[in-house]
């Protein structure tokens, strides 16, 4: 069995237009005044049949829809993805086929279009339950809009998930609580919540740098609020399956898991990235970001990939080390020596684990409630020597 | 070779921004030395941090061919000597090469500490002194108070000082006139022996160790071999200049005159400033009085940030003391900053030009550790010992008692001032010595520890004064005090660089400010750490860093994957920067501020 394996392939697919930039978003998203859909749906099964002959009769467990806002394409544009997808790799028989959506009016009217393209999940940007909240965080929907989305999509779809961003401005414990309670009430089976993080180069980035941005919560409330977060999912029945991702057991996004369980994935559309094994040698895949560019080169017949990098047994220890610690499964240790070619550093794993921050069965490495928490200050302290 | 009467050899004694380097700027100007073209401000700083900081570090020489009123052209020749007290030595030196000075005083700002340090070395030299009122345009320019001042402070002459405003070129022919008529000519015998003065020597990639001298008697040419009196060294002159303040060869000096010669030397630390040179064969008998060498008062360490440039750290050190002979450096190991060097330096001031030219000239970046003085540890089997790092400090149990270095400090400040700069000297455990008033301005004579001025003296006097106050200082001599060594402890470990010597009383106050500091510098960890200040086993101060309770990224998926891994490596790579200290990792960004002296 080839090491991908243990995680599953999956199709992941980009859309980089959105109606309006949020302010603390980095991903690769863009507004434009017109999008020829027509333009976008050649190039896109372009891209599927050249991916298609690099992996043939490979098992496809899942097919993700990201963005942007890819609930703004004309499910037309979905239906023949999901098409050309399925005529290009075998699929599992209940496939898992996520689109993110926005709650927005014009995206609320394609819901019965997607499912009937063949989308199984939809995970919706709800984000915030006041509009006050939503306004600040550059939403063009409101709570009211959100919940009536939120219905018709349960009306379309078996599964719904959705994301909340908490840790925000002038954001109490208490408001938390009630806010995430309200939520808690209207989840089916999966959540995720997202503490709000400053990322370099978005809107949010330039206010924080001069001084905006008041009231963000301390180190320490934000650490009061992410394990408000763990105790009130917990009693729901949404346990913490990843750092931020919360589901029933079972309910859990398939097509993550292929990420965090270090499985291989395609990466399709500006900017998207990819990890393939092939002949045994993984390869990390990156397109180039400018969708005009993107789209021009595939016009052109040509792969819009910037060059592939190989990953060092080193790089692949390192890959599965920092994703599966994130989930609550954790690490097998037999698989990571497999792949890095050397165990783990036994010193420092006892110096953590008596700290408090990991645990370890026969098989397996865990990061703790606490160790999780500081995942990113256990993971330099097992790398860096 | 020149007649004696048509010499004249001066130097300029001034404060900083008093005008001094304008001043010469115009003289050198106004009688065509230099081409206008080759004209640029403060001529004769050659260094870039002379001229950033309009400072001047090294004497430095020009000679000026005058046509007088009175028909005959004469030679001038200008020394121009640091200001600064760091570098009185060689103020000191220079003065003994020259009859004359010209005494360039503010108008508007009056006589200041350093002046009359300056201006006192020019009495002792047997100077005759002009005094010069610059800026003399200026709204606030008040000659005649400044004259009086002059004469009540200095007990000089001020009548008839010369008016000018060296920015714009007002009076300086004046100056010029003054200069021939009311400064001597020097002495000398051509027919004697050959004696001249070693007056200052450097380094020149090209040319090798330049020696600056002047001619007492007898006649230097090129070609002559000549004997270092003190060091019996014996060398041959390859070429013979005046300093224009290009060089220009010359084919001899005679008595009176200044000039320079080059003769294979390959390291300033061979010539000694002070030494008379004279004649291999038929020279003079009888020495000019030397000079005591330059002793360094205050120490430091200097670390590569980047261990892997120790190397070049040493090949830049020894570079610079190939012409600064003044500073002293020995290897030092730290646990928490790797290897470096232990330099002892002629002030706070001749530190900073160091580091200055280190990290610029030689591209290299450091650590400074807290600046120290050197104490006398009195041991109890009667032996002294010196202690340069807190860091060596032997057993108490072994120490009789210890003597720090005291300095005689003069302030000179306006009244308004004065209860802040008392307060700020008596918290610095000094004594006062002398407290008298010219004018509105008023003097004081402190007596205080080296080691506390060392320690941001300087900053916190122009910081309560707004800068108004002015500072000169000669250390005066040893003596004991109750002084402890303070060692800083990181999660129950001792951290070498951070540990200081203090005084008992003061030890409380400065280890808490240090505790508090590095609670701010020092991450969190995935623990918590106490940070103490101790003497012995004894705390005096203590801050606990709480440990770190969430930094776990939100989002992280696939395209994040290769992200994440490249802040990793980095963090391995800058692992390098890293020091550890037990369990805790301090990054040496946080010694660097711990240790910071506030400049």
């Amino acid at each position: 069995m080839e090491d991908w394996q243990h995680g599953g392939f999956g199709l992941y697919l980009h859309w980089p237009y959105c109606e309006s930039k949020c302010p603390y978003c980095d991903f690769n998203s863009h507004v434009a005044a017109q999008i020829d859909q027509n333009a976008w749906q050649r190039a896109y099964l372009a891209e599927i049949d050249r991916m298609g002959q690099q992996t043939p009769g490979r098992l496809l467990n899942s097919v993700y829809f990201g963005g942007g806002t890819p609930s703004l394409m004309a499910p037309e544009l979905v239906a023949a993805v999901i098409d050309r997808i399925r005529a290009t790799w075998p699929m599992t028989n209940d496939p898992e086929i996520t689109l993110e959506a926005n709650p927005g009016s014009v995206e609320v009217g394609r819901f019965r279009g997607f499912q009937q393209a063949g989308v199984t999940r939809v995970s919706m940007g709800i984000q915030a339950m006041n509009d006050q909240d939503l306004r600040r965080l550059g939403r063009k929907h409101s709570v009211a809009e959100a919940r009536k989305a939120f219905d018709v999509a349960r009306g379309c779809f078996d599964r719904v998930s959705f994301d909340l961003i908490y840790a925000r401005q002038d954001q109490s414990l208490d408001a938390w609580r009630i806010e995430l309670g309200k939520a808690l009430e209207l989840a089916i089976d999966h959540l995720s919540l997202y503490q709000l993080t400053i990322e370099d180069g978005t809107a949010f980035a330039d206010r924080f740098a001069k001084g905006g941005l008041r009231g963000l919560p301390s180190e320490d409330l934000s650490a009061e609020m992410f394990e408000l977060t763990q105790e009130l999912c917990d009693a729901a029945g949404l346990p913490a399956y990843e750092v931020s991702n919360h589901a029933k057991p079972g309910s859990e996004s398939r097509h993550n898991l292929i990420y965090w369980r270090g499985g291989d994935y395609i990466g399709i559309g500006p900017g998207a990235h990819g990890r393939m094994t092939l002949n045994n040698t993984r390869w990390a895949t990156e397109a180039i970001k400018s969708p005009a560019l993107w789209l021009e080169m595939v016009k052109a017949g040509k792969s819009p990939e910037l060059p592939r990098s190989a990953l060092t047994a080193e790089e692949r220890g390192l890959e599965y080390l920092l994703m599966s610690l994130r989930l609550s499964e954790g690490l097998n240790l037999d698989r990571y020596q497999h792949l890095s070619g050397t165990a783990l550093n036994a010193r420092k794993i006892k110096d953590l684990s008596d700290m408090g921050m990991l645990s370890q069965t026969d098989t397996h490495l865990h990061a703790t409630a606490a160790g999780r928490m500081v995942l990113n200050a256990v993971l330099r302290e097992l790398v860096v020597a | 070779m020149t007649q004696l009467d048509l010499i004249r050899n001066f130097s300029i004694v001034a404060h900083i921004d008093h005008g001094k380097s304008t001043l010469a700027d115009r003289l050198i100007q106004m009688t065509g030395t230099v081409a206008a073209r080759d004209m640029k401000a403060q001529m004769l700083d050659s260094m870039d941090i002379e001229r950033e900081r309009g400072i001047t570090i090294k004497a430095n020489t020009v000679r000026i061919e005058y046509p007088a009123k009175d028909g005959r052209t004469y030679i001038l020749n200008l020394i121009d000597t640091p200001g600064h007290v760091d570098f009185a030595y060689e103020v000191s030196r220079s003065m003994r090469a020259v009859e004359g000075s010209l005494l360039v005083v503010d108008a508007s700002q009056g006589v200041e500490a350093q002046t009359l340090a300056n201006v006192y070395q020019a009495l002792d030299a047997g100077h005759e002194i002009v005094p010069v009122l610059n800026k003399i345009d200026l709204p606030a320019a008040e000659p005649d108070r400044i004259r009086q001042q002059i004469e009540d402070v200095i007990g000089l002459d001020a009548s008839d000082a010369v008016l000018i405003s060296a920015k714009s070129g007002l009076g300086i022919p004046d100056v010029l006139e003054a200069i021939v008529t009311r400064l001597p000519p020097p002495k000398g015998d051509r027919d004697a022996p050959l004696k001249a003065m070693l007056v200052d020597s450097w380094y020149d990639a090209y040319l090798g160790v330049v020696v600056m001298v002047r001619i007492m008697d007898g006649v230097m040419k090129k070609g002559d071999r000549v004997r270092m009196m003190q060091t019996n060294a014996v060398y041959g002159i390859d070429k013979l200049s005046v300093l224009k303040p290009q060089m220009v060869d010359i084919a001899e000096l005679g008595p009176g005159e200044i000039g320079i010669f080059t003769a294979s030397i390959k390291q300033v630390r061979d010539t000694r400033v002070g030494d008379t040179i004279t004649h291999e064969r038929k020279g003079c008998t009888e020495a000019l009085p030397g000079f005591k060498p330059a002793q360094p008062v205050v120490f430091c360490g200097l670390f590569p940030v980047d261990a892997n440039e120790f190397e070049n750290l040493r090949d830049a050190i020894e570079k610079l003391s190939l012409n600064d002979a003044s500073f002293s450096t020995e290897m030092e190991t730290s646990a928490a900053l790797g290897f470096g060097f232990r330099c002892g330096f002629l002030g706070l001031l001749h530190l900073e030009v160091i580091r200055d030219r280190l990290e610029r000239e030689y591209d290299i970046d450091l650590i400074t550790t807290a600046p120290s003085v050197v104490f006398k540890l009195h041991m109890k089997d009667g032996t002294v010992q010196d202690l340069h790092n807190p860091a060596d400090m032997p057993d108490l149990t072994y120490i009789d008692h210890i003597e720090e270095p005291r300095i005689k400090a003069t302030i000179m400040v306006p009244d308004d001032y004065l209860g802040d700069v008392l307060k700020l000297c008596q918290d610095r455990r000094g004594i006062q010595m002398d407290l008298s008033y010219a004018g509105s301005r008023a003097m004081v004579v402190y007596d205080l520890p080296l080691a506390e001025v060392v320690f941001d003296f300087y900053d916190r006097l122009k910081s309560v004064t707004q800068g108004y106050a002015s500072f000169d200082y000669s250390i005066s001599e040893y003596r004991e005090d109750f002084l402890v060594k303070m060692s800083i402890l990181v999660n129950e470990e001792p951290v070498d660089a951070l540990s200081m010597m203090v005084h008992r009383d003061r030890a409380e106050a400065r280890g808490r400010a240090m505790v508090e500091k590095l609670k701010d510098l020092i991450p969190r960890h995935m623990f918590k750490i106490p940070i103490q200040a101790a003497i012995g086993a004894r705390v005096i101060a203590r801050e606990t860093l709480s440990a770190m309770r969430k930094d776990v990224t939100a989002k992280c998926y696939g395209g994040d994957a290769s992200r994440k891994k490249k802040l990793l490596e980095k963090q391995k790579a800058g692992k390098k920067r890293m020091r550890q200290f037990g369990k805790v990792e301090i990054p040496q960004e946080a010694f660097i501020s711990a240790l910071k002296m506030d400049s």
